[in-house]
């Protein structure tokens, strides 16, 4: 009988952690959110909350791409750099009309994810390693078409920016369009199935007759093109292109959403679900600790034991 | 040739020697490349420099790049073993940066405070990395990431918030080792090259070295062997934190102030200085002088563009990331490694 009740009690246990583990991310948004209602004054506003998800858009949709990265067990230290190289060309391209503008900003998000994803595929660097070399080449290209910063005076850039639909900004619109396409491609599409796949096992998948190359080539595209778009957004919304601060840190940001939304950084599962709340705990995190009057510095401090404690968490699943 | 069958045949051995596994004769000729390919390309820059800019071999030129390169290479140095382990230390340029202002602050009261202050926290650092890495199994490249967030948060809160700037005294002996100079060169430079002996020596002569080469090569293998992993990894992680808070201290003394917003990016020129070097990023391979020579290559090419002046400086990271993009696939194919694909 105790022996009985003694296995079930660890049954139960093991199974709350797992829960804890998997939906943690919800839980610290729900007591962040509860904490704040309950005691930081003016956070209750729809003013507020519009302000914290159009602050939370662009790290949001650079995060999706990144969770692909991560799902395929590689990373994309570039994002940041994209984003710059895409405000660049935008104001670069302005001129020729805002649809223009936005579609070099694009392909500047393509060309660099191309890069990115042959250095990964054809030549067999390491993820790291190859888009640590586009980090720095992508933000030196922007610096040389755009020396410092410009601003943006354009009717339609400034409609993107701070234009909504029934009360909800249009770039909470794009970024939640964007996390539910992104989310149907890995549940449902034989992208992401492969995708999948080769973040399991790449040998596994290469076995399989998977086409190996051109799904990785296809993830750091998809990755380039959603840091470009959060680019395009960012300057719409700052009205001004500053390819010299624009994005930076960006990468650690987008790693943390997706680290502590429960992707595993070995690859071959992604959790969109929990790289939107990820996302929405590190704004909801820096709120908290900024209007309570912390400095902003010790934000960065919290983020990193977040990181940490999110990476040791999903260890122990590993391991189990 | 049986020699080099038998070379062949212990991967392992080889690996110890300094050659990268496996040694036909391609292999012994990409091998070259790999050690003396940075070398001859420096050399190749240097000549093209000198006979372009007629201020690029001049003494006062020279010794600035020196200079500036000292503080750099000592960040690199702890990181060629981290990479040698086959992991990466992404906190340096943060560690740098508090380094400086810790030994700044520290500099009032007296050399020995303003040296040791930055070393232990930095070594503490570094430890707390190796223990995450080593003990948790956690990757490298997130845990200093993390290390990254969170030291540049110390130093900004140790600075209210990045506006407050720590002064060293300029009569203080302290201000000499960044500011003196011996026999015409720079304390730093002097410094510097004591250390990377000590270093070269440390990878190639020692106990320690050669587990710091097993741990990269094969990692259980190296456990097989009996060779303590986790405590080389702890190790190496602490040292990288070490050569970065002693290098920002340096820096301080030079500068003769800690100055916060230092040392952002400064773990991506560490990469590629030991990358550039010789060393291989999967671990197991690479050497102490590549990490010098790889140094001297990007500051020659970041004078370079520098005197050609009408160019931008931002030229520079493109042809940064260009020349490690290139770097890297060259290794990648010279090497013969095992491809993933």
């Amino acid at each position: 009988m105790t022996e009985l009740s003694l296995a079930r009690g660890t049954v139960d246990r093991d199974r709350v952690l797992r829960l804890l583990q998997g939906y943690g991310v919800y839980a610290g948004v729900v007591v962040l959110l509860l904490f704040n209602l309950a005691f930081t004054p003016h956070f209750a506003s729809a003013e507020n909350f519009r302000t914290q998800a159009v602050q939370v858009a662009p790290v949001l949709i650079v995060a999706l791409g990144m969770a692909l990265a991560i799902g395929t067990e590689g990373v994309d230290l570039s994002v940041g750099s994209v984003m710059a190289l895409s405000t660049s060309l935008l104001s670069l391209y302005l001129g020729y009309g805002p649809w223009i503008a936005v579609l070099s900003a694009v392909v500047g998000g393509i060309v660099v994810g191309l890069a990115n994803g042959a250095l990964i595929a054809f030549v067999g660097v390491q993820p790291i390693v190859a888009t640590l070399a586009l980090m720095v080449a992508a933000r030196g290209l922007a610096l040389v078409l755009l020396p410092q910063l410009k601003d943006v005076h354009d009717p339609g850039m400034a409609a993107l920016g701070s234009g909504a639909v029934l009360g909800i900004p249009y770039l909470v619109l794009i970024a939640v369009a964007l996390a539910l396409l992104v989310a149907f491609a890995v549940r449902r599409s034989t992208f992401g199935r492969q995708l999948l796949a080769i973040g399991d096992s790449r040998p596994a998948a290469r076995l399989a007759g998977l086409p190996v190359r051109r799904v990785l080539i296809l993830v750091y595209v998809c990755s380039g093109v959603l840091a470009a778009i959060a680019g395009v957004l960012a300057t719409a919304r700052l009205t001004a292109s500053d390819p010299t601060s624009l994005g930076t840190l960006m990468e650690l940001s987008a790693i943390t959403a997706v680290v502590v939304g429960g992707t595993p950084l070995s690859g071959g599962r992604v959790r969109i679900g929990g790289t939107v709340a990820g996302a929405v705990l590190i704004q909801l995190l820096t709120t908290t600790l900024i209007k309570h009057d912390l400095p902003p510095s010790w934000t960065q401090i919290a983020q990193a034991v977040v990181i940490v404690g999110a990476v040791y968490a999903a260890r122990e699943r590993g391991k189990r | 040739m049986p020699a080099e069958s038998t070379a062949a045949a212990r991967p392992s051995a080889a690996v110890t020697d300094g050659e990268p596994p496996g040694a036909g004769r391609q292999e012994r000729l990409s091998a070259l490349a790999q050690q003396h390919g940075a070398l001859v390309t420096l050399v190749i820059a240097m000549v093209a420099a000198s006979l372009s800019f007629d201020t690029f071999l001049t003494g006062d030129n020279l010794e600035n790049m020196a200079l500036s390169s000292a503080f750099l290479a000592v960040v690199a140095l702890g990181m060629t073993f981290v990479i040698v382990t086959g992991g990466i230390d992404l906190s340096v340029g943060s560690l740098f940066a508090l380094g400086g202002v810790l030994a700044a602050w520290g500099s009032q009261y007296g050399t020995a405070v303003a040296l040791l202050l930055p070393l232990v926290v930095c070594g503490l650092v570094g430890l707390v990395n190796g223990l995450l890495i080593a003990r948790s199994g956690l990757a490298p490249f997130i845990v200093t990431l993390a290390a990254m967030l969170g030291a540049r948060g110390v130093l900004l809160t140790l600075t209210d918030e990045g506006s407050r700037t720590y002064l060293v005294d300029k009569g203080s002996f302290f201000a000499k080792l960044g500011q003196g100079s011996l026999f015409d060169i720079g304390v730093p430079v002097w410094i510097t090259l004591a250390l990377f002996v000590l270093g070269a020596v440390v990878l190639r002569r020692t106990r320690f070295g050669q587990y710091v080469y097993a741990v990269g090569g094969n990692e259980d293998a190296a456990a097989l062997m009996g060779a303590p992993v986790a405590r080389t990894k702890i190790a190496v992680y602490t040292l990288s934190g070490l050569c970065a808070g002693l290098a920002g201290a340096l820096n301080a003394a030079w500068l003769l102030s800690g100055v916060t917003i230092l040392g952002s990016g400064m773990e991506l020129e560490a990469i590629s200085a030991v990358v550039i070097g010789g060393s291989l990023l999967t671990g197991g391979f690479g050497f102490i002088s590549g990490t010098l020579v790889g140094v001297a290559l990007l500051k020659v090419i970041q004078n370079v563009i520098n005197q050609i002046g009408s160019l931008d400086s931002a030229y520079q990271q493109v042809v940064s990331g260009a020349f490690l993009a290139a770097v890297v696939v060259a290794q990648t194919w010279l090497g013969r490694r095992q491809r993933v694909l």
